[in-house]
């Protein structure tokens, strides 16, 4: 967990000193906010890893001892088949051609959608497709 | 399902579930396996490319002759720019961190799935439908979009450029974006929690390395293009006037949020081909990679510094502090260079196999370099005022993009036996690489000379001139080689269909994706090695020579080729 949180926390920084000379040398508005917002985005992940990491002990796969018996168990959970992910992206497909071709493409979009949504979270909560 | 992973080093061949899952069409639509996920990428990819190749081949023919009209101008327009959408959004960000990510990562840091396998599937299928939404602007009246790949304000403005075809363009692309952006998350999910015991940060492959650093960077960028696109797209229908002048809008504003996600992009598409051409290097020069920690500094350095230079695409606009981009981008070659030594000093005193995949690699150097070499002329504000918007620009990132679709190629060769678990026939496979690599230099270096002669970009047609007239045959010659070893490759892939067995382990690997058998089962492993250092499965086949010999070209053992 501490090398992931290094990482980020010192992407960030470079972006944060990145940032400060960009502003002060050019005032360009732009470039700045989106370097900013770039050094916030390493910066929010990074520093909950970094909390956790000093309240967690270092999990086996930081662990360069570990052996395999150490990570044995219930690893997560992997839906094997799932028809919701397909109908999730046939629906954002319908709302991205009612951009072009007309508003009422939105009822099958936004349908589909809300169909996947709903339906995959169900099989979310049931565990699984089976 | 709850999969429960057994000490593995204790159990021999513990019972899997195999999927008893669909097959056929509605294994594919309902799949959540990476490894089916990483296929139906890698095919749509591939589907991309040959599209894409067709369009650049068709560009090469009407500029074979001054003043032709094989195409009109307007259709011109739509080839250029839909060439360009084409391998940049649709072939080679997907096929690098859809395809093979998705496929090898997981495999490499011995993870059972990508962290969120519905997520994954998602965004294959948000890329597939991105695809089809872009390239159905050829079927819309007014045809396909024609604002050249990079869309600049006031061009790609509703007055400039009506129609369907530009919606679709920023429809397509918004679909493609939002996949981009879940596979990132999805990619550094996995490799945050889903490695096995032992598998340390700094003992992850090089390529594993190289996908977080491209994920992270599609986290910064991705999300600025898909705000950009949506203004873009208020723009020309709500009336908005965010990029127009006459309502107050700055259109160089589209320019700066265009390449803020642009620039990052280069690297997006370039770190997972360095990823790939380290592990063939290494693998095919029998000696562990060669300064592996600076390595992996090289890569976090060039990320950190991709998201600082976006404005070296901007010089000739005037409202771009040239000193501060032209000190960071020329920054960016020390980076690289520490990685082009890297590969050198891997490859020095190591055991060379001139297979396909090293051939493309060592391919991917010399293309790289010069791609690389006359980027550092352009990040000089002087040179890059002279050759702005000429062919100089268009060799340059040419040169940069084929040296990585050769790189690309070799990992086919080199992955292709794990996620198939057949081989490709190596004969086609050298012929497919000498088109692609002669092809290439035939068809830059003219280009280079163009620009430098002064001829523009996106020129349907030109002057009558003998020199460039010439220069441009050359280049035509070379996109005919580059379009045959195409052919080969495709060739090959029929040729070899299911004839040559792979195994586990043709290529005697250093990383986990060679212990698992060819293909892998569903959820990767059988068991695992003890992980001791950055290439398990080399330590395991090799007991003698564990971890010590790391870094030392001497001390490693230097065995024959496997197989042949």
């Amino acid at each position: 967990m501490r090398n992931e949180a290094k990482l980020l926390l010192s992407l960030g920084s470079f972006f944060g000193l990145m940032v400060a000379v960009y502003w002060f040398w050019s005032h360009e508005n732009a470039g700045s906010v989106m370097m900013f917002c770039g050094m916030l985005l390493c910066f929010l992940p990074g520093s909950y890893y970094y909390f956790w990491s000093r309240r967690m002990k270092p999990r086996a796969e930081d662990d360069p001892n570990a052996t395999q018996a150490s990570g044995a168990g219930i690893v997560g959970t992997f839906p094997g088949t799932s028809i919701w992910p397909f109908t999730l992206g046939m629906g954002a497909f319908f709302v991205v051609l009612a951009l072009v071709f007309g508003i009422w493409l939105l009822i099958p979009g936004l349908g589909l959608a809300f169909w996947a949504i709903i339906g995959g979270t169900a099989e979310g909560r049931r565990g699984g497709p089976h | 399902m709850t999969d429960v992973l057994d000490p593995p080093s204790v159990a021999e061949r513990h019972e899997h579930h195999e999927e008893h899952g669909p097959t056929g069409i509605l294994k594919w639509l309902t799949s959540t396996d990476h490894k089916v996920i990483g296929m139906s990428y890698t095919v749509t990819s591939i589907v991309m490319l040959v599209i894409g190749g067709a369009f650049a081949e068709l560009i090469r023919a009407q500029l074979t002759t001054p003043n032709n009209n094989l195409v009109s101008l307007a259709q011109y327009n739509e080839l250029f720019t839909m060439h360009g959408s084409v391998m940049i959004y649709l072939f080679m960000g997907p096929f690098a961190f859809g395809a093979l990510a998705n496929v090898i990562v997981p495999i490499q840091i011995g993870a059972p799935d990508m962290a969120f396998p519905r997520l994954n599937a998602l965004s294959y299928w948000l890329y597939l439908t991105g695809a089809i939404t872009m390239l159905s602007g050829f079927f819309v009246a007014g045809g396909a979009a024609n604002f050249g790949w990079v869309a600049y304000a006031p061009l790609s403005n509703s007055v400039n450029t009506p129609g369907a075809g530009a919606d679709l363009w920023i429809g397509g692309l918004l679909l493609t974006g939002f996949s981009a952006i879940f596979t990132g998350v999805n990619i550094t999910a996995t490799i945050f929690y889903l490695r096995a015991p032992g598998m340390t940060m700094f003992r992850m492959p090089i390529f594993t390395w190289n996908m977080l650093i491209t994920a992270i960077l599609i986290l910064l960028a991705f999300p600025v293009l898909t705000a950009g696109l949506i203004m873009l797209y208020c723009d020309r229908h709500f009336g908005t006037h965010i990029f127009s002048v006459a309502g107050g809008g700055v259109p160089v504003l589209w320019q700066n949020i265009f390449w803020f996600w642009g620039h990052p992009e280069v690297y997006i598409l370039a770190l997972p081909v360095f990823g790939m051409v380290t592990e063939i290097i290494a693998v095919f020069s029998r000696k562990p990679v060669f300064g592996y920690k600076g390595m992996i500094f090289a890569t976090i350095t060039i990320g950190a510094l991709s998201l600082g230079v976006w404005a070296h695409h901007m010089f000739t606009t005037g409202t771009v502090l040239l000193p501060f981009f032209s000190i960071m981008s020329l920054l960016i070659a020390v980076p690289t260079g520490i990685k082009m030594f890297n590969w050198i000093g891997t490859m020095w005193r190591g055991e060379v196999w001139f297979s396909t995949a090293m051939l493309m690699a060592l391919g991917f150097l010399f293309t790289f370099l010069i791609g690389g070499l006359t980027g550092i002329y352009l990040a000089s504000p002087p040179l890059d005022f002279f050759t702005h918007d000429t062919y100089f620009v268009v060799a340059h990132f040419h040169s940069v993009v084929m040296a990585l679709m050769m790189g690309g190629m070799g990992a086919l060769y080199y992955w292709g036996p794990k996620m198939t678990g057949y081989l490709l026939n190596e004969k086609i496979g050298k012929a497919q690489f000498w088109l692609l690599f002669i092809g290439t230099q035939v068809f830059t270096f003219p280009m280079y000379l163009l620009g430098l002669k002064g001829m523009p970009r996106r020129i349907g047609i030109y002057p009558n001139h003998p020199a460039w007239q010439n220069l441009n045959d050359w280049a035509t010659v070379g996109a005919i080689m580059i379009g045959l070893s195409s052919v080969c490759f495709l060739v090959n892939i029929m040729y070899s269909w299911k004839k040559y067995p792979a195994g586990d382990n043709p290529w005697d690997g250093h990383t986990l994706e060679w212990f698992t058998t060819s293909p892998p089962p569903h959820h990767n492993f059988y068991r695992l090695p003890q992980i001791r250092s950055e290439r398990p499965t080399w330590d395991y086949n090799h007991p003698g020579h564990s971890a010590a010999a790391h870094g030392h070209a001497g001390e490693v053992l230097i065995e024959k080729e496997p197989v042949s």
